[in-house]
């Protein structure tokens, strides 16, 4: 199998996969990245949503092959990008706690980076801009994430 | 775990049962040293049906006198003694809780209660999720709403107690008397300066020699943090990435990701595998073997797995609903729906027939689990529910005695009643044993939504009669499919058969529908009857079990019967809601949603209300049908009176979790059974509820406390069915009768 050689998390990482392995795959169980979730492998319910090189991908979707060189930021990641201090969280993060938004949880490692790609996008967004969000919450945290996502823009 | 010397249950105080809710009595015991560990038991026990006012009035429904959350409690009473709360020596509280978190809050809400009887911050408290522990018998199952309802005296009697004990150690050690010293921050203080720390008391705490009066827990007017809006304790590690779901532990070396290739309909068989050799050759495949649900692909990701068990080329044998469509499963739930007591004479009558359409629960994670069987003895990891079944019914499988089982029970990503079952471990159990190697078995969505379990569909009838402005009569009529709830809910029935408030014969169906489904209004001679239909399908209790789609349907049916009384939605239901306290959420929504309110053409209110579990809430929501096959709830106000609430913060986030699916399954999210299996295969097909869905303008009001706490979990479903459909008949000046409302097959379903 190839080697494809990649910034993860501000690391330089390599994996022995097939090209076509889906992200996810490699960092889940090649990598032991769990942040990202598994909700459907179709690019449908986002649970899995991450960054390359800054913007929104769904690892379940995207062939290994295809980061080769570029830089991969999980939720894992995503406080290294804001700060250099281990114990700070990224402005989004502090939003989802003081909002108390999680309930199962197991969406919001998507929906979070879904809300930073879309803060990077527009530092002030609309209603509008935030329903275009499409990741699935089954707990139906949505109240809450659009509180949490504007009291984030006010922050940064 | 041995029990030690009762504390003096003499010394304890006599409690009065009050009218206005029931108190219980609990005998605390000291159960093991050097940690101290105390366990309580329930003493005595009152269960108080509260009083109503009539209008025309209605005798007392089953679900008014004892309700399945009492059954529940009854059934767990003897075994309330083993929960057990600990302090160690670091001055840590510890409690390892018999039930499941799936996002309900519990761990939160839970630490709160002993962070309160103990003086001590949350972050010093550690509630974990036990392990199946066969000897708690009926008294880890986490479903009816009733996790705090059932933990709230034991684990409050027992932290007391443990408290007590600490008290007394520093009191013999400083040579006074107990009711000198104070508690805070876990740091007890006493005379002359004197201090000492949970940590440093608690092996002297723990000495069985030691006097202890019998402590009774605070009164609610000494809450702290009960009753504050509190953050969950878990949240920080969901936002970093680090909370571990099942899938993402790695507790079994070489465990091996595996996915299963399942038959084109439900329950079909496999009868052949035709390329297994070349399955078993792809890359990163380890292993392919047949179990009774299908084929199972073992490789080294998940990835792999998947691209081979969508590799196999099976011949299939017939499922058990290949017949079965929507259509037919209407027919069948049509023919079953047993009469009307009363007939339409002298009267006015408003008749109303309403479909449900199947549910699936859809939750995030899949189903999943992971196995590790061997020879004599085997180790299951999973999200469960009722992990004391799932334990018995693996080792029945695997022919191993139950205690050579261990079943952990890890935290869940989503429920809404799924978890209730163990399909996963079960599938898991199975496949580890016939590969002889561990597995993470993971199911794909589509697998999830088509052969996981689902709400059943439901057929309703009702007919209400009207005379001189009042109801006489209301008889509903449900006819389901069978909701499989042989998670061990039969065997907890049956051991408090005794105490239920229903006769004859009935079904565990038809009494958990009678210990679940009450109306809240003074409607006359009311009769509730459900028939099953059985259907070989997957199903199990969804959020709110029948009640999302018998009360949602009643509360629909409360505007027809205002409008033919002419009366004004919010009027009739005050003038006709049973007690004051219904009457207090009702108004509560109506003044701050501001009922009445002008609003734009094509957009309108809907109210709705409902009582389960000793709560009640109303919600009060504006529909815009502007373009009606696309509604949207703009804007909700939701009011709740859940008795004492815990936190009510996690609250708020309950009863938005109950609009969120009352706005997914009444306008669009359903399954489409066709030719033994649903259509839908994913998140674009089962249209549940999404951001742009969702209201950008939602408050929740949770009410003072009343009481003791009653079931919440399930509660917000119900009334938000009723005024969404409410608000988008009103919006849009139709009767709704089918949900959900807007149903077609709207996408090219994935190949079976």
């Amino acid at each position: 199998m190839p080697n494809y050689t990649f910034q993860l998390n501000g690391e330089t990482v390599t994996v022995d996969a097939p090209a076509d392995l889906p992200l996810l795959w490699a960092l889940r169980d090649k990598l032991g990245v769990t942040g990202p979730k598994y909700g459907c492998g179709i690019d449908v319910c986002k649970a899995c949503t991450s960054h390359l090189d800054g913007a929104a991908i769904n690892p379940c979707v995207t062939p290994t092959a295809d980061v080769a060189g570029r830089e991969v930021t999980t939720i894992e990641g995503l406080a290294g990008t804001w700060s250099d201090d281990p114990d700070e969280l990224h402005p989004v993060q502090e939003a989802w706690l003081e909002q108390d938004v999680a309930q199962c949880g197991y969406c919001q490692p998507g929906q979070i980076m879904a809300a930073v790609a879309l803060l990077r996008r527009t530092s002030n967004p609309t209603d509008a801009d935030i329903d275009a969000i499409e990741n699935v919450c089954r707990c139906g945290s949505y109240v809450r994430i659009r509180e949490a996502i504007k009291a984030a823009a006010a922050r940064m | 775990m041995s029990l030690g010397t009762p504390e003096h249950d003499t010394q304890e105080p006599v409690q009065h049962p009050s009218r206005e809710h029931s108190r219980r009595q609990f005998l605390t015991y000291l159960v093991a040293a050097p940690t101290l560990a105390v366990a309580a038991r329930i003493g005595a026990d009152g269960l108080a049906p509260g009083t109503a006012q009539a209008v025309v009035p209605s005798l007392p429904a089953p679900a008014e006198v004892l309700d399945l959350g009492d059954a529940l409690i009854l059934a767990a009473a003897p075994t309330a003694n083993l929960i057990v709360v600990t302090v160690d020596d670091a001055g840590r509280v510890g409690l390892a809780l018999p039930r499941a978190e799936v996002g309900q809050g519990i761990t939160t809400a839970v630490g709160m209660l002993l962070a309160d009887e103990l003086d001590v911050p949350l972050d010093q408290v550690d509630v974990t999720l036990a392990d199946a522990r066969p000897e708690l018998v009926f008294n880890q199952l986490t479903g009816g709403s009733n996790t705090i309802r059932s933990v709230y005296g034991p684990v409050r009697a027992a932290a007391a107690q443990a408290r007590a004990r600490l008290l007394a150690a520093a009191a013999a050690r400083w040579g006074t008397a107990p009711s000198v010293l104070t508690v805070s921050g876990g740091v007890v203080s006493g005379p002359g300066g004197r201090t000492a720390t949970y940590a440093e008391l608690s092996a002297a705490a723990a000495d069985p020699g030691l006097a202890v009066v019998v402590a009774t827990p605070k009164p609610p007017s000494a809450a702290r943090l009960v009753g504050t809006p509190t953050n969950r304790v878990d949240a920080r590690r969901m936002v970093t990435g680090q909370m571990d779901y099942t899938l993402d532990l790695d507790v079994v070396p070489g465990a091996l990701p595996t996915m299963v290739r399942r038959p084109p309909s439900i329950n079909g068989t496999v009868r052949s595998v035709q390329n297994l050799a070349a399955v078993k050759a792809m890359p990163g495949v380890v292993d392919v073997v047949t179990v009774a649900t299908g084929v199972a692909v073992l490789a080294e990701t998940f990835g792999q797995a998947l691209a081979g068990k969508e590799a196999l080329q099976v011949t299939w044998g017939p499922g058990t609903v290949d017949g079965e469509s929507n259509a037919t499963i209407q027919q069948k739930l049509r023919a079953a729906t047993l009469p009307f007591a009363v007939p339409p004479l002298l009267t006015t009558t408003v008749d109303a027939e309403f479909d449900f359409a199947m549910v699936s629960h859809a939750p995030m994670e899949t189903n999943s689990a992971i196995a590790d069987v061997r020879r004599d003895r085997a180790e299951i990891w999973s999200g469960l529910k009722s992990p004391i079944v799932a334990q018995q019914t693996i080792a029945a499988e695997l022919g191993l005695p139950q205690s050579a089982v261990t079943v952990h029970v890890t935290q869940g990503g989503g429920s809404f009643g799924r978890r209730l079952f163990f399909d996963a471990a079960l599938e898991a159990a199975r496949i580890s044993k016939a590969a002889g190697k561990p597995v993470k078995l993971m199911w794909s969505r589509i697998d999830d939504m088509r052969h996981g379990r689902a709400r059943a569909a439901s057929f309703h009838r009702i007919r209400a009669t009207v005379a001189a402005g009042q109801v006489l009569t209301f008889e509903h009529r449900v006819a389901s499919g069978e909701t499989d709830t042989r998670h061990g809910l039969g065997e907890i029935l049956t051991s408090v058969a005794a105490s239920l408030p229903v006769g004859g014969n009935l079904s565990f169906a038809q009494t958990i529908f009678l210990t679940t489904v009450h109306s809240p209004y003074q409607l006359g001679v009311t009769t509730h009857l459900l028939n099953e239909v059985p259907l070989q399908m997957h199903t199990g209790s969804w959020r709110s079990v029948y009640s999302a789609n018998t009360r949602g349907a009643e509360e629909v049916l409360m505007d027809e019967i205002a409008a033919k009384l002419g009366k004004d939605p919010v009027a009739f239901r005050r003038e006709f809601l049973k007690s004051d306290r219904f009457r207090a959420v009702l108004d509560k929504v109506a003044t701050e949603g501001q009922w009445g309110r002008s609003l734009p053409r094509g957009t309108a209110q809907g109210i709705g209300f409902h009582a389960e579990y000793k709560s009640c809430t109303a919600c009060l929501v504006e529909v815009d049908a502007t373009d009606p096959r696309r509604p949207r709830v703009t804007r909700a106000t939701i009011a709740a009176d859940v008795g004492r609430p815990i936190n009510p913060r996690g609250l708020e986030s309950q009863l938005l979790g109950g609009l969120t699916d009352a706005i997914g399954t009444t306008f669009r999210a359903g399954l489409h059974i066709d030719a033994g299996l649903p259509l839908e295969g994913s998140y674009s097909q089962f249209h549940y509820t999404r951001q742009a869905d969702s209201p950008r303008d939602a408050r929740v009001f949770i009410l003072p406390a009343t009481g003791e706490p009653g079931g919440a979990g399930e509660l917000g479903v119900p009334a938000a069915v009723g005024a969404v459909a409410n608000a988008y008949a009103r919006a849009t000046g139709t009767k709704p009768r089918s949900f959900p409302i807007e149903f077609p097959v709207d996408f090219t379903p994935f190949p079976r």
